[in-house]
């Protein structure tokens, strides 16, 4: 399967990206890791005449954690957010959730910042960034702006990021408590058929406070507050728990694919969350 | 849009190709270079039949423009064999017996190669999941992975009797 044809850049910097997206406008599409946008372009659902390759970019890579906040560069890999030790000590839940992403090889190309900005409701990092309360550093030809993750997806591949904008970094307080990200897939590779992010904060045997959002499960990544706010107060106990997940089931809208019915989804979600929060309890 | 000239360092070899933009970069070593190892699997990223080592990580091929491989170091399976004969994991799929129909196998053992450089004393588990995005329909796995077990355990066998 070959794409449609196009010109191909890789510039050196931001500004050198914004000015070539500047110039070609709609007809002018960056691209990360390319692992969702090329097999699009190879079925022609999607035509990109002017592509611009950010890999040159070496301002958009690196992790940081300074001060209790974690910084990743969009064209941060899968693979190197799961083997930087400092990410896993700082933010468990990063590399639990990366490893559960698609296979090796995607992961060795495969970035953070094309898996939130894509849109595509089936992948994993805009529920987590959700659930980590993350915000999304945008940069357009008017300067930088910051949006809250749980603010950024509007549907399905539509997202708050403007066309002339280029998605630089990722930024979240590193999370207190216990976390999990648990995902139900038919195999490796597939997209969830239900998955969560959960983290909880114990204070005496209590739950402190806690953060809940699922994937795949709705046209856009969905941060359920009512299900968070169903566990505060209470020991996590089984009534809590069955109420969290009454309350996520409440702001969860799946559609038939061939991945199940909506009746399953809505089953499979409550047994995933069900344990994640488990999971985030024992760890918390 | 027309072809463009890229550099590719292919099994340490040096080439310059040219290549339209939207050429895959299994088409170009396959074709222009005529290392047909790489094989046009699935090509829709799921079957790793097409996996190389570009930079020290296995990559699905189908999946990469050549354009964006300008500059890197690849190897292929046709690089993985020494001058002494064939590689360790090569001759333990052999021995193993390790593919079947052998279409998977030169993806397999890239992938598996990259595996062991980074992980030189695999658990069982941690083959499987480390060669999950690689699909094999003839063997069901369990003698790839067999395979791949022996490799390690000859390679730290020849590196302990090295030291």
């Amino acid at each position: 399967m070959i794409p449609s044809e196009f010109e191909y850049h890789r510039p050196g910097s931001i500004a050198a990206a914004l000015a070539v997206l500047e110039e070609h406008g709609d007809d002018a599409r960056v691209m990360a890791g390319g692992h969702s946008l090329i097999p699009m372009m190879k079925l022609r659902m999607a035509d990109v005449p002017h592509l611009i390759d950010l890999q040159a970019i070496t301002e958009l890579k690196g992790i940081a954690v300074e001060g209790g906040t974690i910084t990743i560069g969009a064209m941060t890999t899968q693979h190197e957010l799961i083997t930087s030790d400092e990410l896993a000590a700082a933010a468990p839940i990063m590399r639990e959730a990366a490893l559960l992403i698609a296979d090796p090889q995607v992961r060795y190309v495969g970035t953070i910042g094309g898996n939130v900005a894509n849109g595509d409701p089936g992948n994993d990092m805009p529920g987590l960034m959700q659930c980590l309360d993350a915000t999304f550093t945008l940069q357009g030809p008017d300067g930088t702006r910051e949006v809250q993750a749980r603010d950024f997806y509007e549907a399905a591949y539509m997202t708050d990021r403007e066309d002339d904008e280029i998605l630089t970094k990722i930024s979240f307080a590193a999370p207190k408590g216990g976390q999990a990200y648990e995902k139900q897939k038919r195999k490796i590779g597939d997209y969830a058929t239900a998955a969560a992010a959960v983290i909880l904060e114990k204070v005496d045997g209590k739950v402190a406070s806690a953060s809940i959002a699922m994937t795949n499960l709705s046209d856009t990544p969905v941060f359920s507050a009512d299900a968070g706010a169903a566990l505060v107060g209470s020991d996590c106990g089984a009534d809590a728990v069955s109420d969290a997940v009454s309350a996520m089931l409440g702001d969860i809208d799946p559609t038939e694919d061939n991945r199940g019915p909506v009746e399953f989804k809505k089953h499979v979600a409550g047994v995933i969350l069900r344990r994640a929060i488990e999971r985030a309890w024992s760890r918390a | 849009m027309g072809k463009q000239i890229i550099t590719l360092t292919v099994n340490g070899e040096k080439h310059e190709v040219a290549a339209e933009p939207r050429e895959l970069l299994v088409h170009t070593l396959r074709e222009t270079l005529k290392l047909t190892g790489p094989h046009v699997g699935c090509e829709t990223s799921h079957c790793g039949a097409c996996t190389v080592d570009i930079d020290g990580k296995s990559v699905k091929s189908c999946t990469m423009f050549a354009a964006q491989a300008d500059g890197a170091e690849i190897t292929t399976i046709e690089g993985i064999a020494t001058p002494d004969g064939m590689h360790v994991l090569q001759e333990m799929f052999r021995e193993h017996h390790g593919l079947q129909c052998g279409f998977c196998t030169p993806g397999m053992i890239t992938r598996a190669y990259r595996l062991l450089q980074e992980n030189p004393n695999p658990t069982e588990e941690e083959v499987r999941f480390g060669i999950a995005g690689n699909l094999c329909r003839c063997t069901g796995y369990q003698n790839i992975v067999k395979a791949i077990l022996a490799a390690a355990a000859e390679l730290n066998a020849s590196k302990e009797a090295a030291q």
